[in-house]
């Protein structure tokens, strides 16, 4: 290809990727925008399953839970963030069983490692993806996650 | 003919007024006041022009990213811009210890006042043109490349390498590009056969000029695109302010509304190009007509000349702004072979194809 028609290849080349360019470009602007515009759209928002947001005991309709306090959570938690307070009682056959007293879970210090999770022989806790946890004092954030008058549910 | 170049004119309101003044008062202070009034006019109009195209831009480099841009102050974030402007106006102007305080204080104004010398010049409707007489392409390529010493003041002053890279790049650049700016423009004028302003909009009522001279106006339009953009000191060119090689080129040092001076020129400049190409390219305030469709020609006379300019010229406010968020920031060097080595010779062999046509009657 001699000079001359480097040249004006070149320029058609050219104009013609820019003109590719904008025809992408162009077509974005008429896509679906991708921002969420947060406190308007809480009632459509999707959060993920497996978001952590919080620490939750979940409890059936019966008032009971799966804990068990054996108190492998309070040991794996790398920061102190779970307190549990257990009690024993003897049981009709004789044998001594710890019971659930309250279980003290620190949001303000909480990692959200989910190894307190991981750990539970019973899943009798878990993660909820509910993320809006502001509050104005920190004393708030301590949270008692079995409820009152909660027993243990029988295996 | 003549009833329709009375389209809209605001020329009979004009002369009402002045007549109203000079009868309760001599006529050098009649003058005198209405040359006042125009100044207030322009300067609020500028300003305005200067919110609307920052709240345009920031909508539409949002859209081009897939965002929404500002949408908290106001409905859709229409007082953002408000915001911003009071911000700027009560924020410090810093002196720089080791800068050349005159220089350095005297740059924005030298910048702003190009600015505002070539936006005068625009025709927003029939009979409401500020700066009008029989050489206004000439005094409009004059006045803004007052803009480049401004630009080169400001780097040169600042004391500063990232300003003073960034100001000898853009007066690299904006030197260059007035060329192709000027020849593209002089194409036009051969069209229309005349420099005036005002003269180049009347002989468009029949079609408008990218219509009248197809292929040479057309080129020339592309020219006129590409050096404007260029002139606008706005990406791909964007060289002089280069954000991630300059901080901010040669306003790095500025602050407050010495700052804010640049920003509006720089927006402004946006939309006198535009005006500009829409005055030269797309007829200025003249409506669309098509031959031979008197009832289609009916309705568009009746939308006011000003209506038309401002939607021509936000047109191409829109398709600059198309370029600039879709295109990455050419090297100087890049920039500086498009333009000796390719708008040159094109502005040039059109500039000829435009005189040829012209000559054997082969244009509109």
């Amino acid at each position: 290809m001699s000079n001359l028609a480097k040249y004006f290849n070149g320029i058609f080349e050219g104009v013609k990727s820019l003109l590719i360019g904008m025809r992408t470009s162009m077509r974005v602007f008429f896509r679906r925008k991708i921002t969420e515009q947060y406190p308007e759209n809480r009632k459509t928002l999707y959060i993920s399953e497996r978001f952590r947001g919080t620490l939750v005991m979940p409890h059936d309709e019966n008032n009971q839970h799966k804990c068990i306090a054996c108190g492998l959570c309070q040991m794996s938690c790398p920061n102190g963030t779970i307190k549990v307070t257990s009690a024993t009682q003897e049981t009709e056959d004789g044998k001594k069983k710890k019971y659930l007293v309250k279980y003290e879970y620190d949001l303000g210090s909480c990692i959200f490692c989910q190894l307190c999770v991981n750990v539970c022989p019973c899943n009798a806790i878990e993660f909820t993806n509910s993320f809006e946890n502001a509050v104005f004092t920190r004393s708030k954030l301590v949270k008692q996650l079995n409820q009152e008058g909660s027993t243990c549910k029988a295996k | 003919m003549e009833k329709f170049l009375d389209y809209y004119s605001l020329a009979p309101v004009f002369q009402w007024i002045h007549a109203l003044l000079c009868g309760v008062m001599p006529e050098a202070l009649a003058l005198c006041i209405e040359g006042l009034a125009v100044a207030v006019v322009i300067i609020l109009l500028y300003a305005i022009l200067a919110i609307v195209l920052i709240y345009m831009e920031r909508k539409v480099c949002a859209f081009f990213q897939l965002r929404y841009g500002p949408m908290r102050v106001g409905k859709w974030g229409l007082l953002q811009v408000f915001a911003d402007v009071l911000k700027i106006l009560i924020k410090e102007i810093i002196r720089l210890k080791n800068s050349d305080h005159f220089l350095f204080d005297l740059a924005p104004y030298l910048v702003i006042l190009a600015s505002i010398l070539t936006f005068s010049c625009l025709p927003w409707n029939n009979g409401a043109q500020i700066l009008d007489f029989n050489i206004g392409i000439f005094f409009i390529l004059a006045a803004s490349s007052i803009e480049v010493l401004g630009i080169l003041l400001a780097g040169w002053s600042s004391n500063n390498k990232y300003a003073l890279i960034g100001a000898m790049r853009s007066g690299a650049m904006m030197i260059s590009y007035e060329i192709s700016l000027g020849m593209a423009l002089i194409t036009m004028v051969v069209l229309s056969g005349t420099m005036s302003i005002s003269g180049i909009v009347e002989s468009q009522a029949n079609g408008w000029n990218l219509f009248k001279g197809h292929l040479p106006a057309c080129i020339a339009f592309l020219v006129y695109l590409i050096a404007g953009n260029a002139e606008a000191n706005r990406g791909p060119f964007d060289l002089a302010e280069a954000e991630q090689e300059l901080t901010a080129g040669y306003h790095t040092e500025y602050s407050g509304m010495h700052f804010g001076f640049f920003y509006l020129a720089e927006y402004l400049n946006l939309f006198i190009v535009s005006g500009i190409a829409a005055t030269v390219f797309l007829g200025g305030w003249m409506p669309l007509h098509v031959a031979g469709l008197s009832a289609f020609n009916g309705v568009m006379d009746l939308i006011p000349g000003f209506i038309w300019f401002f939607g021509k010229a936000f047109f191409i406010v829109f398709l600059l702004m198309w370029i600039k968020w879709t295109f990455p920031r050419l090297r100087i060097d890049q920039v500086l072979n498009l333009e000796w080595k390719y708008l040159i010779p094109i502005c040039l062999f059109n500039l000829l194809l435009m005189v040829v046509l012209k000559v054997f009657g082969l244009v509109f």
